[in-house]
């Protein structure tokens, strides 16, 4: 494989002039021009859908998949607690260079200032175009939109819809995608897994993708590809991802020749409703806004017996506010995650495993009613007691950390290009914006920004300098010979014929990936990794069992695909962590950490995405991709 | 505690299905309805059957991939519960639990428990949309919105689409899932220009997909695990009427 060139393509000059001046160097096409042109959208949340109804509205013709029936069951859907804008309607000092501080900062200074900045400088605009669109936010009484604020920062920012602002704001993107279906400028493909991609003369022109109704194997031509496919956190099984959130799109891109950077930048969410038994098939996250309103805390006492409302508060242990008292129980995620843990391990957990936490709203309920909680947080309580049967407005949550986002994804320039021309990433699909620990409301953020307002003026730049093409004799080869690979792959997993099922495989893998790269990590446990990773891929290849036919709608089939590359994502991932001898976000080295049990950066030695190349035949390359910081002064994050 | 489950099997939409039954031992009272389905499945695969295919994604209630009959009520005995937060304790051991697909002219069987519902999405694509391109818009806080009226529109717009209001209508009616998109959109000021045009197309839609018609009973509203109220459907009405105008 050739070495590729890992050149972030940021704009010089003033910060913030970066984005407004790229945007007016950039190449454009008129609608008519446009039309020739076709663009296939894999992944159809938040940053799918936004970009093909721009997309489309500028005129070009998009073919969308998702191996969803409908856009509107994507994950971005469950995100519930807002979206952050430096809009200042709180009148708090907000302005779009404190988002980008904040954001860099809270990403413990692994991301791009210009990436950031834009993002920042952004926000806004989607806020308008969200209400233009009829997305019903929270109001004040005066009509206007209301704002709270989100751990990691100390102003009030997030733009909110109850605990269901991803439902709402994907409802929007899905309804701008249904208006240019109305309109016939978009083809959707419901039920569509995308299983390769197709790279002419170095360049991506198109995908392979199975028909999950009936196992049909298909090749699409297109003149540019944009992957919009999420995150990977379900590469531990557990995680608060929705069950079938997987990495196989951009595996297989990265077997293609797209770098993957950053993939054990993992973020843990510290609000999650705990583990209960072995049979668990996923995590429920309760909403970080609830930290703005509860209070964390345990027993002094190790081992404590009383029920939570029984123990005094002189001898409860509000950690958060003890130890951070500037941010409390606001400080980021990684940190409140790594914390909670800590109390645990210590013996002061709670609930019947002691692997648990409070998080209390007796003191806001006791100040402003039992309404104003409701009002705010109804159905995440709702829910609370639906699946541990506890209600949460008499006695505390009990909360522990979970799995929740990916930081790390495809490595992508300011264009949101990988490194295979042609191939685009967006949402939490790519690495860029967040460093080594994203802030709460921030994804939604990057979602849309990347699919309304960043991709269609990149994709149309790659684009003006591309001739429209179609399949013809020269490549319709190369979409036979892509098609029937996969076709293969298939066919050697129905004949495995073990016994296994793909849960049993997937459930080791988890407890692997999570007890060595999950919370914390150290050396030694991440050698163990990279030992019994390639066990259970042993495992898969020759005890897996699929029922039925893959010519038919075989689920267990489509959770084999998705697991043999998660197999090999672990390894990658371990493999990273390993290299980054450093603590930095939610990647913390044991090694690595201050007398106070934070994070320690290695700023000389580790200020760089780590980009990796896949290696079919060994140890993956590494390339790096140095980030400099010109306008903000590093620092150690401190939240106390 | 034991189960006895009676579940349709179909093996896709040209074949004719039956009920088989299978009992399930020592299940615990706490895991959910779907993680139940899950350790059928697995026992079901270990013995080279073909497990049961139902749709489900999100395992929060949001998503709207879940949903099949349980006992002859779409989602299940819990009143504003989608199956996926269901939990076995709402069951007693011994239960008899019959499984069926959500069943309508308009939502094809696809295999077991899980249909077609791409319909809805006809629907929505026929007018549930505000026109405006992006990068248009104009700033955000222009616009003022009532409270009360962007209270109302969200509980509208809490819709997650799962059909649960179809298979319980007696007549297979998408009335309430229409309606609660033409509401939400009426009830904001964004929503005025093609105020008219939106509710007819979106309710020829439902026709042409052969979706019945409602005779407000009130069978979806009761249903619906997200509670959306039949204060909708007079809402559609209202918009239909005016539009006729």
């Amino acid at each position: 494989m050739k070495n590729p060139v890992l050149d972030p393509r940021t704009p010089s000059g003033a910060l913030h002039r970066c984005w407004s001046n790229h945007k007016e160097d950039l190449g454009v096409l008129s609608g008519e021009e446009a039309n020739k042109y076709k663009v296939i959208i894999i992944g159809t949340g938040l940053a799918g859908a936004s970009a093909a109804a721009t997309l489309a509205e500028k005129g070009f013709n998009v073919d969308a998949f998702s191996y969803h029936e409908s856009p509107r069951r994507a994950h971005s859907i469950a995100a519930q607690g807002g979206i952050n804008a430096s809009k200042n309607y709180k009148n708090d000092g907000d302005s779009t260079k404190r988002l980008f501080y904040d954001t860099i900062k809270g990403g413990d200074f692994r991301s791009r200032e210009e990436n950031v900045y834009r993002l920042a400088e952004i926000s806004a605009n989607i806020i308008d175009q969200c209400v233009a669109q009829g997305v019903p936010f929270a109001r004040e009484y005066g009509g206007l939109l209301d704002n709270r604020s989100f751990g990691g920062v100390q102003v009030s920012r997030t733009f909110y819809a109850r605990g269901q602002t991803g439902q709402q704001l994907l409802l929007g993107a899905y309804s701008a995608l249904s208006r240019q279906l109305s309109k016939g400028k978009v083809r959707f493909f419901p039920r569509h897994d995308m299983l390769d991609i197709v790279v002419v003369d170095g360049k991506a022109k198109g995908v392979v993708t199975r028909n999950l109704l009936n196992g049909e194997i298909n090749s699409h031509y297109a003149d540019a590809v944009i992957l919009a496919t999420g995150g990977y956190s379900n590469v531990y099984y557990l995680s608060t991802n929705a069950m079938a959130s997987n990495v196989t799109a951009n595996w297989r891109a990265h077997r293609k020749g797209a770098l993957f950077a950053n993939p054990s930048f993992t973020q843990i969410h510290p609000t999650c409703i705990p583990v209960k038994n072995n049979f668990q098939s996923k995590l429920t996250l309760m909403s970080e806004s609830l930290r703005n309103d509860g209070r964390v805390w345990v027993p002094k006492k190790k081992n404590d017996p009383r029920k939570p409302n029984d123990i005094p508060e002189n001898e409860r242990d509000y950690y958060l506010e003890r130890i951070y008292p500037a941010f409390g129980n606001l400080v980021p995620r990684d940190v409140a995650s790594r914390r909670a843990k800590e109390v645990c391990d210590s013996g002061q957990g709670v609930g019947q495993t002691g692997i648990a936490v409070y998080l209390d709203f007796k003191h806001v309920i006791k100040d402003k009613g039992k309404e104003y909680i409701e009002e705010k947080y109804g159905n995440l309580f709702d829910m609370y007691q639906k699946i541990t049967d506890e209600n949460p407005y008499k006695a505390p949550m009990k909360i522990y950390p979970a799995v929740h986002y990916t930081m790390g994804g495809l490595w992508v320039d300011y264009n949101l290009m990988t490194t295979v021309p042609g191939l685009f990433s967006i949402g939490e699909s790519n690495f860029s914006d967040h460093g080594a620990n994203r802030l709460g409301a921030s994804a939604l953020m990057q979602g849309l920004a990347d699919g309304y307002f960043i991709v269609p003026h990149t994709i149309t730049d790659y684009l003006s300098s591309e001739k429209p093409g179609s399949l013809n004799n020269t490549n319709e080869e190369l979409f036979k010979k892509t098609t029937q690979k996969t076709a293969q792959e298939i066919e050697k997993i129905m004949n495995i014929k073990g016994t296994l099922v793909v849960d049993e495989i997937h459930r080791e893998l988890g407890k692997t990936v999570w007890d060595k790269i999950g919370m914390s990590r150290n050396s030694e446990g991440l050698q163990e990794a990279l030992e019994s990773i390639p066990k259970i891929k042993e495992k898969f290849w020759t005890k897996l069992l699929i029922p039925g036919s893959k010519e038919d709608f075989n689920q267990e089939l489509e959770k084999a695909l998705r697991l043999k590359d998660f197999i090999e994502l672990a390894e990658l991932m371990a493999l990273d962590a390993l290299e980054r001898k450093e603590s930095c976000g939610g990647h913390f080295r044991e090694e690595f950490q201050t007398k106070e049990n934070e994070a320690k950066r290695n700023d000389l030695e580790f200020m760089y995405v780590a980009a990796w190349q896949y290696n079919k035949h060994g140890k993956p390359k590494l390339f790096k991709e140095n980030l400099e910081y010109k306008n903000v002064k590093l620092k150690t994050r401190s939240y106390k | 505690m034991n189960i006895n489950l009676k579940v349709w099997r179909q093996e896709n939409k040209e074949r004719k299905g039956g009920f088989k039954t299978y009992r399930l031992q020592d299940v615990d009272p706490n895991i959910s309805f779907l993680e139940m389905l899950d350790i059928l499945n697995n026992k079901l695969i270990k013995q080279k059957l073909d497990p049961v295919a139902f749709d489900h994604d999100c395992r929060e209630g949001i998503c709207g991939s879940c949903g099949f009959m349980i006992n002859g009520q779409p989602h299940g005995p819990q009143k504003a519960t989608t199956v996926c937060q269901l939990h076995m304790r709402s069951f007693s051991s011994e239960d008899e639990i019959v499984l069926e697909p959500f069943r309508a002219k308009a939502f094809k069987v696809i295999k077991d428990l899980s249909v077609d519902r791409t319909s809805f999405d006809r629907i929505i694509s026929a007018g549930g949309f505000i026109p405006v391109d992006t990068g248009n818009a104009e700033e955000a806080n222009t616009t003022i919105v009532e409270k009360t009226n962007a209270d109302e529109a969200f509980l509208s717009a809490a819709c997650i689409g799962c059909g649960a209001c179809v298979a319980a209508c007696k007549n297979s009616s998408a009335m309430l899932f229409t309606a609660a998109k033409v509401s939400h959109l009426a009830l904001l000021p964004q929503g005025e220009p093609g105020k008219k045009e939106r509710v007819q197309k979106m309710v020829a839609t439902m026709d042409e997909e052969g979706f019945g018609a409602c005779t407000n009973t009130g069978a979806c509203s009761a249903e619906c695990p997200k509670e959306i109220s039949q204060e909708n459907i007079a809402r559609l009405n209202r918009e239909f009427i005016k539009s006729q105008l």
